[in-house]
């Protein structure tokens, strides 16, 4: 067993180890994770802003990620990244490659990087990678990244853990694009266009601008897409700040405090779902699926049993 | 024998032509009998499907060959690529061969060097001089070539995104020997499109690396006009796991890239098309590989005549170098690779290879020792001279299978050179990814098959043996590394350090703007600038490229 | 997967300046398949920058691939730096291109198994998994 309270003192002391430690408690879904959780300064958690980046495979958001990191370290901001890929369906194992494009803060002890597979859970993910943007801002992150690709549903849930929601789009990428636009634009708070100098990227940004109007602004002349290059840098600092406009236009208001209730409620059900199943699955196999008639009336028969526990 | 008149024309126009200027090996090429050795077999019958397919060696599509004697003319050249530990050293080696018979040098530089490094950089450590030779500043390049006459030798360096600062030392070492650049002979691989997805020693992003390489490619024509100004290679494809198509169609493409960025700077197509030279990988499977060679001189000579306009044939021939596949070879009974090579060394020459390296037995434990070497050598000098298969063209053409596996692998490599153009192009498809995960899936494939036992790999899926007997193995010299620093802090300590901030800064200039490289770096290089100074300069202007894994 | 099952985290990664990936790649692949989460770094990466990953990583192992001749310098490096950021739990494992000879010191600077050319693919995954196993049970301890 390894002490608590000498765990959170690392943690707070930005200790690269203790932080990952509790981090993989966090992942495991070990007891020892909510001990940790509850030793963590509110004040910091409550002042960090998670941002999530999302979009389809190949539009460059790591190397965009890699980028907006230097950009904060320039800022001298501290700054946790959690990069999720997800897991074989049918080995459960994973290839994690995202620290690639951001070998270069691999020395830099205040950028906080974790990867993170989704490890194939209906429940859980969500959770854990809550959990962890707030182990990395208890450590002092007062920027914390999430990168995810943006196709699936669990990957959507992560995506509203976020503060602000920035989806990144490519020339060239065609199919995905369109498909996307039902779920992620929805929720995206800033579009960036990528690779702004290859062909096709201006008829793209057009398409982003009349996305964009659909939604009400938060405020007048808030830009909601960027252009970007990211190999080159090129619109980073641009993009930084207008996360910084969104942010504080939030936090203004009470967009800021309506967001983290919902990512909360969310976390919430997504652990209970996450508790529960090993119990529901205990009921269920107490009976006979194949004599109890439709699947939909034994659920709702254990579902009443256990409510009435 | 035909009397097709396209035939009799081939044979007393383009074949003439080439006898009266370069007489044949021998005066006749007969087998124990004394029955004479035809110099191509042709079919009976010749029809317009033989002549758009294959035609006459030395004659578009150059199915059969890129010149009309083949090996009867000259054998191709026998590279042995070498190099290690210091350039003194490495200069040992090169007249070791060259005393052996090899008729080309081909040197292997260190990673730091390939790199951009110098061998005092913190990212140097434990690497210097260990896969080749290191080379820092021109002081090392003078040794390199110690005593080896620049204008009687003709030289290949395996160099990429540094390709032109070594170009550089390689005409200030030929200035100082009195050689005149036009007389200088060989080969920059300079190929930095397959350095992003198979290879590994990039530097700066694609487009820059583009716009040196058409530096390159401008300057030689006028200065230099007989080297060989890129060396687009499929080899490190393959070896990174590609099948024989990709191998031709990723080579192929990153050609017309080339290409293409030479047309958009600006450069006519017959100037600078002939230099364009090709280097392929002989893998094991003897007839798929004969009908690669065949089908990417075919497919080649289309793109260059179709895509690009090219008139000239010398634009639209492909000349390649070959080396035999070094992924093929097995730590386990070492001496079965010297069979290995032997099979892959004989598709290349009836595959028509302009020149050849083959690997030693030894390779898949180090780098080779001297008595591999010569193994390997004397099996390129047992082919050529005993096996007969050199003194006939093309022996395999009209094979039912190498003819069809040869238009399968033109038509499979073709479909994948439009996908990719279809997709953006090359740039865009190594910054997608595409081209890499390609390769990486072929790969684990080919992998997986021999986990599993369904491809047997003599001596290490099948018939094993138990090996306790070492071999013999080269050793480097660790204190290589600490010398060659010591070398470099003396140069610097020697040299006019005013004139090379001097020079460095009218690099960094030209940098910035759209002048032609290459002079910048020569004056850089004659003041003993180092490799790592000077690309450390292009670094600040042109930025770096990290992989995307 | 359920709560408290442990997930068997390694990484992969290439120390100094040699591009031939290919065996790593497969290498990191196999793990997965055999149900691994493998953190894949890319070519050329300092001992230092690998340590640093790891530790953040919370690794059980790292399995380590050089073909340039430079594993003398470059696998025992990885353990140094591991050392100095209070690492040394973690498990080190390396292959490629590595005479015989050269295998007794490299274990003694700590390096759990060594890999060379041609061993197969199952063998590698069970030193894998017993590194794993050896660095949990440490942890749980």
């Amino acid at each position: 067993m390894v002490e608590i309270s000498p765990l959170i003192k690392a943690i707070t002391n930005r200790d690269s180890r203790a932080i990952a430690r509790a981090i993989t408690f966090v992942e495991d879904g070990d007891r020892q994770a909510d001990l940790i959780l509850t030793g963590l300064d509110p004040v910091l958690i409550e002042k960090a802003t998670v941002i999530g980046i999302t979009g389809p495979p190949g539009a460059g958001k790591s190397t965009l990620t890699d980028k907006l990191i230097s950009q904060y370290r320039n800022q001298n901001e501290r700054i946790g990244v959690i990069a999720i890929d997800p897991s074989s369906p049918i080995s459960g194992g994973a290839i994690l490659g995202d620290r690639i494009r951001m070998m270069k803060h691999a020395l830099d002890n205040d950028v906080v990087m974790r990867s993170m597979a989704t490890r194939g859970r209906l429940g859980g993910l969500c959770g854990a990678a809550g959990a962890t943007a707030r182990i990395m801002a208890g450590s002092g992150c007062s920027t914390i990244i999430i990168e995810t690709v943006g196709v699936g549903q669990s990957e959507m849930d992560i995506i509203r853990l976020a503060d602000i929601t920035a989806l990144v789009v490519a020339p060239g990428l065609g199919d995905d694009i369109q498909a996307m636009k039902a779920g992620l634009l929805e929720v995206a708070d800033l579009l960036v266009v990528n690779k702004a100098d290859c062909p096709g990227a201006e008829a793209l940004a057009m398409d982003m601008e009349t996305v964009a109007r659909e939604k009400p602004p938060l405020a007048d002349n808030l830009a909601r897409v960027c252009l970007t290059v990211a190999t080159e840098g090129r619109g980073i600092k641009e993009l930084s700040e207008a996360l910084a406009r969104i942010d504080y236009l939030q936090r203004q208001g009470d967009e800021h405090v309506r967001r983290r209730q919902q990512a909360r409620t969310m976390e919430v059900l997504d652990w209970s779902l996450e508790m529960l199943r090993p119990g529901l699955q205990d009921l269920i196999n107490r009976h006979d699926v194949l004599e109890t008639g439709d699947p939909r009336l034994l659920a709702a028969e254990i579902i009443k049993e256990l409510m009435n526990h | 024998m035909s009397d097709h008149p396209k035939y009799k024309a081939w044979q007393e126009n383009l074949l003439k032509k080439s006898l009266d200027r370069f007489p044949e090996r021998k005066p006749e090429f007969t087998n124990h009998g004394g029955r004479e050795i035809p110099r191509l077999a042709v079919p009976d019958t010749i029809d317009a499907k033989y002549l758009d397919q294959l035609a006459f060696p030395g004659q578009y599509p150059f199915t059969r060959g890129v010149q009309p004697t083949m090996h009867r003319g000259r054998l191709w050249t026998m590279r042995q690529y070498a190099g290690f530990s210091t350039a003194a050293e490495s200069n040992k080696r090169y007249r070791y061969l060259l005393d052996q018979g090899t008729t080309g040098l081909s040197i292997a530089f260190d990673l730091p060097t390939q790199i951009g490094y110098d061998s005092d950089d913190p990212m140097s450590c434990g690497e210097v001089g260990k896969v080749g030779v290191a080379i820092d500043s021109l002081a090392d390049m003078e040794a390199l070539f110690d005593r080896i006459p620049l204008d009687q030798v003709s030289t290949s360096m395996t160099i990429n995104s540094p390709a032109i600062v070594l170009l550089a030392m390689y005409v200030a070492v030929a200035e100082k020997q009195g050689v005149s650049p036009e007389k200088l002979k060989g080969t920059i691989q300079n190929d930095v499109l397959k350095e992003y997805v198979a290879r590994g020693t990039y530097i700066f992003p694609p487009r820059p690396s583009l716009r040196i390489i058409t530096d390159i490619f401008q300057w030689c024509a006028g200065n230099i006009p007989t080297f060989n100004t890129i060396s687009i290679s499929g080899y490190h494809i393959r070896e990174a796991g590609s099948t024989a198509i990709q191998e031709v169609a990723f080579t192929l493409a990153n050609g017309c890239t080339y290409v293409q960025a030479a047309l958009d700077a600006g450069l006519e197509i017959d100037v600078f098309a002939r230099r364009l030279a090709f280097f392929f990988n002989a893998s094991s499977n003897l007839l798929e590989e004969v009908a690669k060679f065949r089908a990417a001189r075919r497919l080649w000579a289309r793109l260059m005549k179709d895509r690009f306009g090219a008139t000239s044939p010398a634009s639209q021939m492909l000349r390649f170098h070959t080396q035999t596949a070094g992924h093929t070879l097995t730590a386990q009974q070492i001496d079965n690779n010297i069979v290995r090579v032997t099979i892959q060394a004989l598709s290349a020459v009836l595959g028509g290879t302009q020149s050849l390296h083959t690997n030693s037995r030894d390779e898949a434990l180090s780098l080779p020792t001297e008595a591999s070497v010569m193994t390997a050598l004397r099996t390129q000098q047992i082919i050529a001279h005993e096996s007969g298969v050199a003194e006939t063209i093309d022996p395999l053409a009209g094979s039912y299978y190498i003819e069809q596996l040869t238009d399968s692998i033109e038509k499979g490599a073709l479909e994948l050179v439009n996908t990719i153009d279809e997709s953006g192009g090359v740039v865009a498809a190594i910054e997608g990814g595409f081209i890499q995960r390609q390769i990486e899936n072929a790969s684990y494939d080919y992998q997986q098959e021999i986990e599993k036992g369904e491809r047997l790999i003599v001596g290490v899926n099948k018939f094993q043996v138990d090996e306790d007997c070492r071999p013999s193995l080269l050793k480097i010299d660790p204190t290589v590394e600490q010398q060659q620093v010591s070398n470099l802090a003396k140069v610097k300590a020697n040299r006019n350090n005013e004139r090379v901030a001097l020079a460095l800064a009218g690099l960094a200039k030209a940098a910035d703007s759209d002048d032609n490289l290459m002079e910048p770096i020569l004056t850089a290089v004659r003041e003993y600038a180092t490799l790592g100074e000077i690309c450390n300069i292009l670094r600040k202007v042109f930025g770096e490229y990290r992989d995307k894994g | 997967m359920g709560v408290n099952e442990r997930k068997k985290r390694v990484l992969i990664a290439k120390p100094g300046l040699d591009g031939h990936d290919r065996g790593a790649k497969f290498i990191a692949r196999a793990l997965r398949d055999g149900g691994f989460e493998v953190i894949y770094t890319g070519i050329r990466r300092t001992p230092e920058e690998i340590a640093a990953a790891a530790v953040q990583e919370d690794v059980a192992a790292i399995g380590l691939s050089s073909l340039s001749g430079g594993h003398n310098r470059l696998f025992p490096a990885v353990i140094e730096a591991l050392a100095k950021i209070n690492g040394s739990d973690i498990q080190v494992l390396g292959g490629g291109v590595i005479p015989t000879e050269d295998i007794p010191a490299l274990k003694e600077a700590g390096i759990r198994e060594i890999f060379t050319p041609g061993t197969p693919i199952e063998i590698i995954i069970q030193s894998f998994q017993e590194a794993c196993d050896l660095h949990y049970r440490h942890r749980s301890a």
